[in-house]
């Protein structure tokens, strides 16, 4: 087996699991194996890449349809075997995280592979049709997890994502479809890396440019939850079952960056100029206004999400800044690490508190800590990764980030630039969510206990145990070596940035 | 080479021999023996049409100038060929529910007609792909209009099934009167009923003979929307499709649909000659493509009824289909995108009607309830409905999805940007009221708990068509070359 076919082993390994469920074997077990190949898969692939020159590596094609160029091409660049390695980690942390599920056991895991096998085809794909598909692979498997095992307002939540999901990828397909079809026929292709190559797009007027920006901006946006295009998330999020909303907020959701990072921004930089304004009033409506939403939530869960959409406002601001250098994206990209794992740490901690609880209203807990210690511990451990304490991964991604907006800001001629203002609310945000996290921390594990829990209610188990500190290693470990993650990024975005012009 | 003359009449034939063997066969035989043989004889008919042409020792034959054997007829009447055996092989499977609703003087009373008619409906959609001549085109939809009537209205004791007939009748009379009309306004005006002589005459066409002829072709315009099923004209369809057994419904939204869109791309690209019949039709279909979209998607999400909601799908399908028209020879690939869309839809709405199908004649009833648990009634008919459902609401990775992106690229190509918004609207919309069925089957409990029982050749035609529907959702290709988009 020739060395680029890793990639494609890493979304087969999941797809095989479901076949093999489908087919009567052990579901639990299946989904662990062959997502814990998947693990494996990624840290040989992380070891085996190269990481000067960077570029894209383990390249390899098939040619599907010629007359549209589209071929089934799947490699890796440094910002690939990052959001691999994620896809893995985490989903090996969600197939085993307990308590799964009595009911129907086999839809579920089936379910959850698929939305594993998604990320990671898409994640691996450098073909535009293809890098989308896979994306789209998860969209049913999502609506059936939680409106099959949801909480709450399932129905509500589960119909709302997936509209939303659905409607934003169309708008997305348009805009490829779009910015692939205003070249001219010879350059036309779906190939991600030719793209960025001959520069085509670049050279577009810059009035197309910026209306198919637009179009990208609003469909990857909506799928990360930017606002006013958030809405889906909180609630579905909070209604998910807890593995679901593992994978969903802490790896699909990242297909919209890197769609940002590697295809919007690089390919259409005329139009990500026009947008840059109202992409940073936007950003910072994610850190504050949702900030401000996620301090008013009463229950855990729903606080959850809305605080990863919150996130997100970092993370764009990342990503706005590229034009002060790679410092921003670099920053985005370590912190989509980070805030994959720490969200993940968060909701499975969030779904052993609810079947062990019962609820998770922070009116009606408290106290948890005496009897719960572990998960108090591992809570408070997830809470400081999220807030962005030194020492996690989280840390070093926002810093970056903040530093590359006051670069972009004294890049810029005005006595305040508007990086100014953003940097600036977007410090808040840190403040804000110190604030939620601490009071969550508070209500649910210290005060007096208001509710009184079932005497065979026991600390988390050993299985969890190890998730939890799987979660909570990685966080550290790229807390204190943030240069793993730099020194794996900082070539493949450059090498993007440069081969379509981009400072 | 096969005279493609021929294939035509070897339908017919099998009809005819299909309606004889009903009649001399004993009363206790099965009838599915008919169906299956109906099925394998157009099967043949099917290879032949591959390899079809016109022989040089005919050429000259002055049968030419009515039928043309070129390359998109060739594809429309494999499409015809392809929907009619899939149906035959449907229709074995609702013998339970024709029974139900038919006089029984003895219990097979009736079932061999059932099965021959849709093979004489198959030669007409065949002959409209063929047809180049207005009364060539006329014949062949009344051959295919008048047995569509005795079909839908078949279940005789089934009174939804009497109503759908009678809507039909009168409708489709009408629509063929206002087809006729125009016609005769067209001959008016150009002296002939030859598309190509048309043409050619277009030009010449004095100035004061334009609103005739506009008024011509807008009439016939209407009057094949009609049979395409094209909103403002689309009323027939919910309560017909509902009515008819749901064999008789897949035919007549894939086979009546994809040989009323090869005439309308016909007559088109005739009309097109003249500059100023293009400018008014092109923005005519483009009003027309943006309400049948709003009106087919928008109506489908309400409905409770599985056919019905089928029925609305099947007229936002045809938006989407007069999308890629509207933007008209824009590119040289529209037909052929066109072509692909058809058989994309051909594969995944024979899928959706099979299940349909097994699904009545285990529940007896056609409601989206009757889908409900069906995950856990039969694992394989969940599985196949829902590669049918996704790939009809165009999820990646399905043969559907292609197809729409082979329309939308026309039409984003074209800059009718209104009509690609509601085109994605559309599609919106679509995600929505399909998977209410997909919630119906996976989220929701059976209200009864009987297993599904399914014969073989159902399993196997089920399994055929959704490994088509994913392996052409990955791989295309093959579809895409015999449709000509390369």
């Amino acid at each position: 087996m020739s060395q680029s076919t890793l990639p494609i082993l890493i979304f087969i390994l999941p797809l095989a699991g479901t076949l093999m469920i489908a087919l009567g074997l052990a579901p639990r077990f299946v989904a662990i194996l062959t997502t814990g190949l998947m693990a494996f898969c990624s840290v040989a692939l992380w070891i085996a890449y190269t990481l000067t020159p960077g570029g894209f590596q383990f390249v390899f094609t098939i040619p599907v349809v010629s007359k549209l160029d589209i071929s089934f091409k799947t490699g890796v660049d440094g910002l690939g075997v990052l959001m691999l390695f994620l896809t893995s980690i985490v989903s090996v942390a969600a197939m085993a995280i307990r308590p799964g599920v009595e009911t129907r056991p086999r839809l579920y895991y089936i379910c959850l592979l698929l939305i594993s096998a998604g990320a990671a085809g898409a994640f691996s794909s450098l073909d535009l049709f293809f890098f989308y598909s896979f994306h789209e692979l998860a969209l049913i498997p999502t609506f059936l997890l939680i409106g099959i095992w949801g909480h709450g307002n399932r129905t509500t939540a589960a119909w709302r994502a997936t509209i939303y999901l659905g409607v934003g990828s169309f708008v997305l397909l348009i805009g490829l479809i779009a910015m692939i079809f205003s070249l001219s026929p010879e350059a036309r292709t779906f190939d991600i890396t030719e793209l960025l190559k001959t520069k085509a797009t670049a050279s577009l007027p810059p009035e197309t440019q910026s209306w198919i920006f637009l179009l990208l901006l609003l469909g990857f946006g909506s799928l990360v939850s930017l606002v006013p295009f958030h809405s889906w998330a909180p609630h579905a999020y909070a209604s998910a079952p807890a593995p679901a909303a593992m994978l969903h907020a802490g790896v699909l959701k990242k297909f919209g960056l890197l769609g940002l990072i590697r295809v919007a921004q690089p390919l259409l930089p005329a139009g990500a100029e026009t947008w840059l304004h109202p992409l940073l009033v936007l950003l910072c409506l994610n850190v504050v206004f949702i900030g401000l939403a996620t301090v008013s939530q009463r229950k855990l869960d729903l606080m959850l999400g809305y605080s990863s959409v919150m996130h997100m406002g970092y993370l764009f601001l990342g990503i706005a800044a590229w034009g002060a250098g790679v410092l921003g994206p670099v920053g985005t990209a370590t912190l989509i690490l980070a805030h994959g794992l720490s969200v993940a740490l968060l909701f499975g901690l969030a779904g052993e508190i609810r079947s062990k609880v019962g609820t998770l209203e922070f009116s009606e807990t408290g106290g948890l800590a005496t009897k719960l210690p572990l998960l108090a511990f591992f809570f408070s451990l997830a809470a400081f990764a999220s807030i962005g304490l030194p020492g996690f991964a989280n840390f070093p991604g926002e810093l970056m980030v903040f530093a590359a907006g006051f670069k972009a800001a004294a890049g810029g001629s005005d006595g305040v630039a508007p990086f100014h203002i953003a940097v600036g609310v977007a410090l808040l945000g840190v403040l804000i969510s110190a604030i939620y996290m601490l009071r969550a921390f508070g209500s649910l594990f210290l005060g007096k206990p208001h509710i009184r829990l079932a005497p065979d209610v026991r600390d988390t188990c050993l299985g969890n145990r190890l998730v939890f500190s799987l979660l909570t290693i990685a966080l550290l470990l790229f807390g204190f070596a943030p240069g793993l993650v730099t020194a794996l990024v900082a070539p493949s975005i450059e090498a993007i940035g440069s081969f379509a012009g981009t400072p | 080479m096969f005279n493609a003359l021929y294939l035509e009449l070897f339908v017919v034939l099998l009809g005819v021999l299909m309606l004889l063997a009903e009649s001399f066969i004993g009363r206790h035989t099965n009838r599915v023996y008919i169906a299956l043989g109906g099925a394998v004889g157009l099967l043949v008919v099917l290879f032949l049409t591959s390899v079809s042409g016109v022989p040089p020792e005919a050429a000259s034959w002055p049968a030419w100038n009515f039928y043309s054997p070129d390359p998109q007829a060739k594809i429309f009447k494999q499409i015809a060929l392809a929907i009619t055996i899939l149906v035959l092989l449907m229709a074995s499977d609702f013998i339970p529910v024709l029974t139900k609703f038919l006089p029984a003087e003895h219990p097979n009373a009736g079932i061999g007609e059932f099965f021959a008619l849709p093979v004489f409906i198959c030669a007409g959609l065949m002959w409209m792909a063929s047809a180049v001549h207005f009364l060539m085109i006329f014949v062949a939809i009344e051959l295919v209009t008048i047995t569509f009537y005795i079909l839908v209205a078949y279940q005789r004791r089934n009174l939804l099934s009497l109503e759908a007939g009678v809507k039909y009748l009168i409708l489709g009379a009408l629509s063929t009167g206002i087809l006729v009309y125009g016609i005769t306004w067209i001959y008016g005006v150009t002296g002939s009923f030859h598309l190509e002589t048309i043409a050619l005459r277009l030009p010449d066409v004095a100035e004061g003979d334009g609103k005739a002829l506009l008024f011509g072709f807008g009439l016939v315009l209407i009057g094949i929307l009609f049979k395409v099923g094209a909103a403002p004209f689309h009323i027939w369809i919910p309560d017909v499709y509902q009515g008819a057994a749901a064999p008789v419904t897949a035919l007549l939204s894939v086979g009546s649909k994809a040989a009323g869109v090869i005439v309308l791309l016909r007559v088109l690209e005739c009309g097109f000659a003249s500059p100023m019949l293009r400018a008014e039709l092109a923005t005519a279909l483009q009003w027309f493509a943006a309400l049948t979209l709003l009106v087919g998607n928008l109506a489908a999400l309400p409905q409770s009824n599985a056919k019905r909601l089928l029925a609305y799908s099947s007229i936002a399908h045809a938006g989407f289909v007069l999308m890629a028209v509207a933007s008209v020879f824009g590119s040289e690939l529209t037909g052929p995108a066109i072509a692909f869309y058809l058989g994309a839809y051909l594969l995944m709405t024979a899928l959706a009607f099979h299940v349909l199908t097994l699904v009545t004649a285990s529940t007896g009833s056609d409601e989206i309830s009757a889908f409900n648990g069906l995950s856990s009634r039969s694992p394989f008919l969940a599985f196949a409905m829902t590669v049918a459902l996704l790939s009809l609401a165009g999820v990646p990775l399905t043969v559907g999805f292609f197809g729409k992106l082979l329309v939308f690229i026309p039409a984003i190509q074209a800059g009718m940007l209104p009509l690609v918004i509601i085109g994605a609207l559309g599609v919106a919309a679509g995600l929505y009221y399909y998977l209410k069925i997909l919630r119906a089957m996976f989220w929701l409990l059976p209200e009864e708990g009987s297993h599904i029982k399914i014969g073989k050749v159902s399993i196997a035609v089920l399994s055929v068509l959704a490994t088509l529907i994913l392996g052409l959702g990955v791989l295309p290709l093959p579809l895409m070359g015999l449709v000509g988009y390369y």
